[in-house]
């Protein structure tokens, strides 16, 4: 469901305008003129690690993603949210498997396959999505992941959805589809604490309260200057995705504050306001220090969760093993 | 016996309707407890595409606990969330097999769970889910035939995966045949009361609710001893208690209140 695009370090390929120049200018005319590239297609190295970062990072996103909505999956308060809510969880899954084979098919050429996807992972080498990060503390918040975490992602990927590369387009078509039905589960939950209880409605501000600022880091720094160079800069080059950043968290804006106010509920930033001039909203920049320390494994749930995959990893050793032995019959 | 065809029908027999709901409220809490264990597995399954087929038997399975919910509602033994979410664990009458934890730990912090387990409980569960169900089809009661029909219709699917997995690991590595084995030992030890039908039982064989607690246990041996390369010897016992008659361990409290957690901080909240 989840991805921004990253700045500052990390593989920076070698510029491979030179790796064949004749190959390369026939490549940019084909992407320019909206062509599709597939998996076995000649592409500049850039290209290719450019999108594995992003779509590794995007696919173990939707994995380690699975996780925090997971603490919620048992307490579901009735048949209906049970249901719904391991519906959900199986979905983003689904999308983590598809998304890693696109990767896979990418890194093959490299000699590397999921094993060195997941080992990245657990080493920290490669990053989950800031929002995965966090702590769920309430039910509130499994409803929040639902509407608002999955309505950024909706934004983003609304953003690739003619993405040059062939496989991931047509991945994120699927994928897309399936997150308006979670954007609609989490808005079903949202609603019914809105127009609840007191302790209900108070439980689901406080949610909003604590989620707020991460939700402001899901599109990634605003500029290059914050936190170095820019992968934005590429992954708009080459056709990847059209708006950047910041064009992505207006956008978000836009659509949900009004759905947040009506629902009479409040966002923790007295300065929010929409400039009709500037056509855009004015806003109080999350601490983006702190978002650095978040990705680089350092957040409230960081370490927690990559512990469960670590366990997970460990304790079926065994059964990758038994797997990789030809059964004996009779 | 002839055929009862709405729950209004059947209410009008106190005996019939009070062994109906015992056979109704073994096979939604069966499936509620199990699919509670599996939503614990949730991300730690030993491949993603696992978690995936996982997660969906899961989900499927607790949607085959609702229409068993639905069916005891429709009795007027109370709605079907109040039946899932209320009922402390000696009004359970799931399978103690069923209920025990996947490993130690919790699903939240260091769960050391045990693939072996979860591959041998599920293919067991699902074998015996599958006999009770067709079983249930012949059933005096018309309302359960239909869903068990409804059921049987994606449950084979279950089964088919975990079979799978078994016959797999069953042959392969040492490791894995020794852990299966002795996962099949102590399931042997533990899933006995699975196939009692309770303290009304001789109403359920009398009134053709369903068949009897014999037919499932051989119907089910002779099922599994198709697939399983080793059986372990002696009959089956039921060390953790009887289920059926509403013994549990304490790992059932300890899973419900999880399941009930957010539902019992305000029961009278639309959610």
């Amino acid at each position: 469901m989840y991805n921004y695009i990253e700045h500052g370090k990390g593989a920076t390929a070698v510029s491979t305008h030179q790796e064949d120049p004749e190959k390369y200018a026939e490549f940019m005319e084909r992407i320019e003129a909206g062509e599709k590239i597939e998996a076995d297609d000649w592409m500049p190295d850039e290209y290719r690690q450019t999108l594995i970062k992003l779509i590794s990072m995007h696919g173990i996103s939707e994995i380690m993603g699975a996780l925090p909505e997971k603490e919620w999956v048992p307490k579901a308060p009735s048949l209906k949210r049970k249901l719904g809510i391991m519906a959900k969880v199986q979905d983003e899954m689904g999308h983590g498997q598809l998304l890693l084979r696109v990767a896979e098919d990418l890194m093959a050429p490299y000699g590397k396959d999921r094993e060195d996807i997941m080992q990245d992972l657990l080493r920290g080498d490669l990053k989950f999505h800031n929002v995965f990060h966090m702590a769920t503390k309430s039910w509130a918040d499994a409803g929040l992941i639902g509407w608002l975490v999955d309505g950024a992602a909706i934004i983003t990927q609304t953003n690739m959805l003619d993405a040059s590369y062939g496989p991931y387009q047509r991945a994120l078509q699927r994928i897309c589809a399936e997150e308006v039905f979670h954007a609609q589960h989490g808005e079903a939950i949202i609603m019914a604490l809105a127009e609840g209880t007191e302790e209900q409605k108070a439980m689901l501000q406080d949610a909003l309260n604590r989620w707020w600022p991460a939700l402001l880091m899901f599109f990634g720094p605003p500029t290059a200057e914050t936190t170095g160079s820019s992968k934005q800069e590429a992954t708009i080059k080459y056709r990847i995705r059209k708006s950047t950043n910041e064009g992505l968290r207006q956008a978000y804006l836009d659509k949900y504050l009004p759905r947040i106010f009506s629902l009479g509920l409040t966002v923790p930033d007295e300065t929010i306001h929409y400039d009709e001039e500037k056509k855009k909203w004015i806003y109080q920049q999350p601490d983006w220090n702190e978002f650095k320390q978040i990705i680089s494994n350092n957040g409230p749930r960081s370490q927690a969760r990559l512990r469960l995959r670590k366990i997970a990893h460990e304790n079926s050793a065994w059964v990758r093993e038994a797997l990789a032995t030809p059964v004996v019959t009779a | 016996m002839s055929l009862v065809e709405t729950a209004e029908q059947a209410k009008q027999d106190a005996a019939y309707k009070e062994a109906l709901v015992e056979v109704l409220y073994q096979l939604a809490d069966d499936d509620f407890i199990i699919s509670y264990r599996g939503s614990e597995w949730l991300g730690l399954a030993p491949h993603i595409e696992e978690d995936v087929a996982f997660s969906s038997i899961t989900q499927n399975t607790m949607g085959h606990a609702m229409l068993f919910y639905q069916l005891l509602e429709e009795l007027g033994e109370g709605d079907a969330d109040a039946l899932a979410h209320e009922r402390i664990s000696n009004e359970r009458r799931n399978g103690t097999y069923f209920e025990i934890k996947n490993g130690s730990g919790t699903y939240l912090e260091e769960p050391q769970y045990d693939w072996a387990l979860a591959v041998v409980r599920n293919y067991l569960y699902e074998a015996f889910k599958k006999v009770k169900l067709e079983e249930a089809l012949k059933s005096s009661y018309a309302p359960l035939r239909n869903t068990a029909d409804k059921v049987l219709m994606e449950q084979p699917y279950h089964l088919g995966h975990w079979k799978t997995w078994i016959t797999q690991l069953q042959d392969s590595s040492q490791e894995a045949k020794e852990r299966i084995q002795s996962r099949l030992d102590e399931a042997w030890k533990q899933i006995g009361d699975a196939f009692e039908l309770g303290p009304k039982a001789d109403d359920i064989l009398a009134k053709e609710i369903l068949s009897s607690s014999e037919t499932l246990k051989q119907r089910w041996l002779d099922s599994v001893k198709e697939t399983l390369t080793y059986v372990p010897n002696g009959d089956l016992a039921s060390e953790l208690g009887n289920g059926r008659a509403k013994e549990h361990t304490d790992q059932l409290d300890q899973a419900l209140a999880t399941l009930s957690e957010v539902y019992n901080s305000d029961r009278e909240a639309v959610w």
